[in-house]
């Protein structure tokens, strides 16, 4: 069975880029444009991993993992980061919130799904 | 490259055949949309003789030439019998006024004979050669050159 | 979809993004300190360099990333946003704008200037920002970003894969796994040992998979210490309990090793050590129980989240089993516990947290109901849409005009059906038009650059007030509109305004104001451009229409009809050619764009006081309100909004003038009459005026005329077609049409009739001159 992902990310192009890129390798991409719509559609996404960009309207990608983890059924699902912040306490907070790794854009499509492949089984 | 020289470019390719007064002409088939019969054009101000108007072909504005004023020959008189080849050339569409179709022809790229050497403004704008077809003599019009032409618009 | 469209994507996206940047800017300018505006303009500016990033588009990484450098220091407090800083901060959103202009287009940027601003942007940063973490310069906080695991070895923070950019996932290669197994044993060992954390868990990690990873890297073998498992009366499902020792052979090096922990380095505990050939996997440790055990990998290609009762070992795992026994027995394979952990983990969560979770979807919920929602869509459908409703509208008219045609009763229930069809049609109509209809915001927006630019270049100082942003308007229209608003700024601020001391002098403020305001007048869109400079210099005005042949020199003018006087082609009293007016426009080109969208313009001028330009145009290019009129048998729509009255000439009020001239008296005053059969050519004599009806249309310079028309047939709402599509321009017609009968009929350009009617001296205005 294809994997499911589900990419939050205010940006049209990096949303372009990862349904590409999460299609061309066999997953099957579900996509919200910031934290809120990304909360929304979590329960009907039922998704096996979660990219997000941390910098969104409405809701930032660590409000979103926060409300992630505060679901029952997604305590322990694998989210990893994607976003162009480098700083340490950036870092820090999104792991805080639960964030369970970092690829930092641009992303390379080959680190992108190493990363993915990285954290589900 | 045209489209005309495009089709051109492969042999076997077909050819419609009209009449005006006692000469036939052809164009290429690839360029035709449609055939449809004469309705009054809407005149415009300031228009050349040969362009008789404009229609509504389903809601394009359609400006109708009348062939024969075109390649230098007597008006038209049109009337119910008189038929419209809808002809596209790159984005525009016109609309060619002749008396009737009266074949359609295929034909290959050797059978195109280049227009005898007369030095006439006709051969040399609008003709792009001949065709002999059962004892007939049927000439293949230039279309891009028939279609009204941009000297006004480049204004 | 290819990477080209999504290129194409982006930059439609950076339009949209700078759009913002620079609306977002302005608020701040204006003293807005809602902490949501600044973070706005940052995630412009931040999703540009993320989408730039991803084309190799370096320029405009690197501008965007000291942009958005000064820009967090604005977002934490750390940079006050003063006008200073902001002066700089739109700068370079201009800079930012022209970059992707050329990344997209080509071409190039002002090297100096845009190097400039990154000086400047730079000097904001530091200067005002602590200079610790507060500047998220990413070479200099990478060091601070490695050494934060916590109680991880000093190895961890000196580990090269926590590069400049954070945690930058080294690429490796699954490939070698399982190959060339006999010259193992010369490869390079290590020993590890892993202790994840309970967070581990929490955070999505799962120690199988980082073993799993781990194997991939070369030959390994396992201990696992099970010391710390408690009985099951006080087992917290929720902490992690075991620990590994492994050895490994790889020659992937430490690094590798290390990356396969990267996303787990905070939440565990790990020591990687190099080991010298030959000590390999002896497990120094000994006073630790650990046993070696197989690893499993195959376990990892079942259902993650199978039951725990679903193990392959079935001897051990009987299913009556107690829990404890279960636990311990499934232990001896290492990924079967991790498994078991991460199921307890998961099902306990289920019982914590749920207000919580409300809580959160409360949130969402109110965040959600802020924004309108939107959908996107091709222009190209929306097109499509309104060509159909077009022909709707067309065939619906077709319909009516049959029925009635044919039906001599008048009154049934198909004509009572026909009208609701025409009130739906309308509707449908109306509903389309207004998907087309857009906000001006974008074009004035645009203005304030222009504005900052003319600005710098004069030495003057300008502030743009802009008004009614959000009035809406077709799309066509606003993409027309720009252009000779550009211009109709430039002239403002390099002619209109005056400089800085010239200003004091007259007791003005040194900053000039030019104010752009947008408002819906009576169907139409009137778009006024004002300044408070120093108004039109009649005199100089009138002296050059005399010198240029434009009046006699004796000519009577109004002040209005002298102002009108600067649209006129050729015309500019500017006395040196700028560099900004100096390509050659005039305000004649302004006024012929404007009139191309159907539109007209005049200004009004207040010596010491400045001017107004007022703009009205169509709502719609798509549609117009027309008299529908026959003129020498043929059928011609004249927009109404040109129409000022219509009348019913008689004899006495005709007056011939000169050779060819008729004048129509109206109240005293005399107009000139136009027959509009003539000048279109439709026929050699010019017909007789009583025997036809006047239409008296307000021209754009002032002054009016009596169109000759030989009947009015009604009133009517057109479809705008195109002639130039498939045809030419025709001088004297504006576009084409389609009437109830199905035939074309052609819609007037009232000032281009009113202009080729207007003799010598505005020739060149004349579009139907050209056409002779």
């Amino acid at each position: 069975m294809k994997k499911k992902v589900l990419t939050v990310d205010d940006s049209r192009t990096i949303r372009n880029m990862l349904l590409v890129t999460l299609n061309n390798a066999g997953f099957e991409t579900i996509q919200a444009e910031d934290g809120v719509e990304g909360l929304e559609v979590l329960e009907d996404a039922n998704p096996d991993v979660i990219v997000t960009d941390i910098n969104m309207p409405r809701l930032d990608g660590f409000g979103f993992i926060e409300g992630v983890r505060k679901n029952e059924k997604y305590r322990a699902i694998p989210i990893l980061v994607l976003t162009t912040e480098s700083d340490a306490e950036k870092k820090n907070r999104a792991r805080q919130a639960g964030a369970t790794g970092w690829i930092v854009k641009p992303f390379d499509p080959t680190k992108l799904i190493d990363a993915i492949e990285r954290v589900t089984a | 490259m045209t489209s005309l020289a495009k089709n051109l470019t492969k042999a076997g390719r077909e050819l419609i055949a009209f009449r005006i007064g006692d000469q036939e002409f052809c164009v290429n088939v690839m360029s035709v949309r449609e055939i449809r019969g004469w309705t009054k054009a809407t005149p415009m101000p300031h228009a050349p003789r040969y362009v008789l108007g404009v229609i509504n072909l389903r809601g394009v504005v359609l400006p109708i030439i009348d062939l024969s004023a075109r390649l230098g020959m007597k008006p038209a008189e049109p009337t119910v019998r008189h038929v419209i080849i809808v002809t596209q050339v790159m984005d525009k569409v016109v609309g060619l006024l002749v008396e009737a179709v009266s074949d359609i022809l295929t034909i290959n790229e050797e059978d195109i004979q280049p227009t005898p050497d007369m030095s006439s403004e006709f051969e040399r704008t609008f003709a792009r050669g001949v065709l002999a077809i059962d004892k007939r003599m049927i000439c293949l019009i230039e279309l891009e050159a028939v279609f009204p032409h941009s000297e006004s618009e480049a204004a | 979809m290819d990477m080209n469209e999504i290129k194409e994507i982006f930059f439609q996206e950076c339009e949209e993004q700078l759009a913002e940047l620079e609306s977002g800017l302005l608020r701040l300018n204006d003293g807005d300190r809602d902490p949501e505006t600044v973070n706005a303009v940052f995630r412009a500016v931040h999703s540009i360099k993320g989408g730039a990033g991803a084309f190799g588009l370096d320029d405009l990484v690197s501008f965007a990333h000291v942009f958005e450098t000064t820009l967090d220091c604005v977002r934490s407090n750390k940079l006050e946003p003063t006008q200073e800083v902001l002066k700089v901060m739109l700068k370079s959103a201009d800079v930012l704008a022209d970059l992707t202009n050329v990344a997209r287009d080509g071409g190039s940027v002002d090297q100096a200037r845009s190097a400039q601003l990154i000086r400047e942007l730079e000097a904001l940063a530091k200067g005002e920002a602590p200079p610790a973490a507060a500047t998220p310069a990413p070479v200099a906080a990478a060091p601070k970003a490695a050494p934060v695991a916590k109680a991880a070895p000093a190895p961890v923070a000196a580990a090269p894969l926590v590069n400049d950019e954070g945690f930058m996932p080294v690429a490796f290669s699954f490939d070698d796994f399982g190959g060339e197994e006999e010259s193992v044993s010369d490869l390079p060992a290590y020993d590890i040992v892993f202790k994840p954390k309970s967070e581990l868990y929490t955070k999505g990690n799962e120690a199988t998979l980082l073993l799993r990873d781990l194997s991939r890297l070369g030959e390994m073998s396992i201990h696992c210490n099970m010391d710390n498992l408690p009985g099951l009366d006080q087992m917290d499902p929720e902490t992690a309990y075991f620990s590994w020792k492994i050895s490994i052979k790889t020659d992937k090096g430490e690094d590798a090793i290390r990356s396969v922990f990267e996303f787990a380095e905070w939440d565990c505990d790990l020591e990687v050590t190099a080991l010298d050939a030959g000590e390999a996997g002896e497990g120094s440790d000994d006073d630790l129980p650990m046993q070696p055990v197989p690893f499993d990998l195959s376990v990892l290609d079942g259902e993650p989240d199978a039951p725990i009762g679903v193990v392959e070992e079935e001897e051990q795992l009987a299913a009556a089993a107690a829990a404890q026994e279960a636990a311990v027995a499934a232990a001896e394979t290492a990924s079967n516990v991790l498994q078991m952990a991460g199921n307890a983990a998961r099902a306990s969560a289920a019982d914590k947290g749920a207000a919580a979770t409300a809580a959160a979807q409360n949130n969402a919920q109110q965040a959600a109901s802020a924004a309108a929602p939107t959908i996107r869509v091709d222009l190209d459908r929306v097109d499509r849409l309104i060509n159909l409703v077009g022909e709707l509208v067309i065939n619906q008219a077709m319909l009516s005009q049959s029925v009635i045609e044919n039906d001599s009763n008048g009154v049934s229930s198909i004509n009572m059906g026909l009208e609701e069809l025409q009130q739906l049609t309308r509707e449908i109509q109306d509903s389309v038009m207004a998907i087309r209809a857009q906000p001006v915001k974008p074009v004035f927006q645009r203005m304030a650059r222009t504005v900052r630019e003319i600005a710098d270049i004069t030495g003057k100082s300008v502030r743009l007030v802009t008004e009614g942003e959000n009035t809406e308007v077709d799309k066509t229209v606003i993409d027309k509109l720009a252009e000779p608003l550009t211009h109709m700024i430039r002239n403002a601020v390099d002619h209109g305004l005056e400089m800085p001391e010239k200003r004091l002098a007259a007791g003005k403020p040194a900053e000039g104001t030019v104010k752009l305001t947008a408002k819906h007048r009576s169907g139409r869109i009137v778009i006024e451009l004002s300044d408070d400079g120093a108004g039109i210099n009649r005199e100089r005005v009138r002296q050059k229409a005399i010198d240029n042949d434009l009046i006699a020199a004796d000519a009577n003018l109004s002040d209005e009809e002298i102002d009108n006087l600067i649209f006129h082609a050729g015309f500019s009293t500017a006395e040196k050619v700028s560099d900004l007016s100096g390509r050659g426009v005039g305000m004649d080109v302004v006024k012929r764009s404007i009139q191309a969208l159907g539109g007209r313009i005049n200004i009004s001028s207040k010596p010491g006081h400045g001017s107004v330009f007022t703009m009205s145009l169509p709502l719609t290019l798509a549609v117009l309100d027309g008299m529908v009129v026959t003129v020498a048998g043929q059928t011609l729509v004249v927009p109404l909004t040109a129409i000022v009255e219509t009348l019913q000439p008689d004899a006495a009020s005709i007056h011939s003038f000169g050779a060819t001239q008729r004048l129509i008296s109206i109240r005293n005053s005399f107009c000139p009459l136009v027959d509009v059969g003539r000048i279109l050519n439709f026929r050699a004599t010019q017909a007789n005026p009583v025997e036809g009806v006047a239409l008296l249309v307000e021209s754009e310079g002032g002054g009016q005329r009596a169109l000759m028309v030989d009947a009015i047939q009604g009133q009517r709402q057109v479809v705008i077609k195109s002639l130039e599509a498939n045809y030419t321009h025709v001088p004297g017609i504006a576009a084409a049409t389609i009437l109830g009968d199905g035939r074309v009929a052609l819609i007037l350009d009232v000032d281009a009739v009113v202009a080729a009617s207007r003799g010598q001296s505005l020739q060149q205005e004349s579009s139907l001159a050209a056409a002779g």
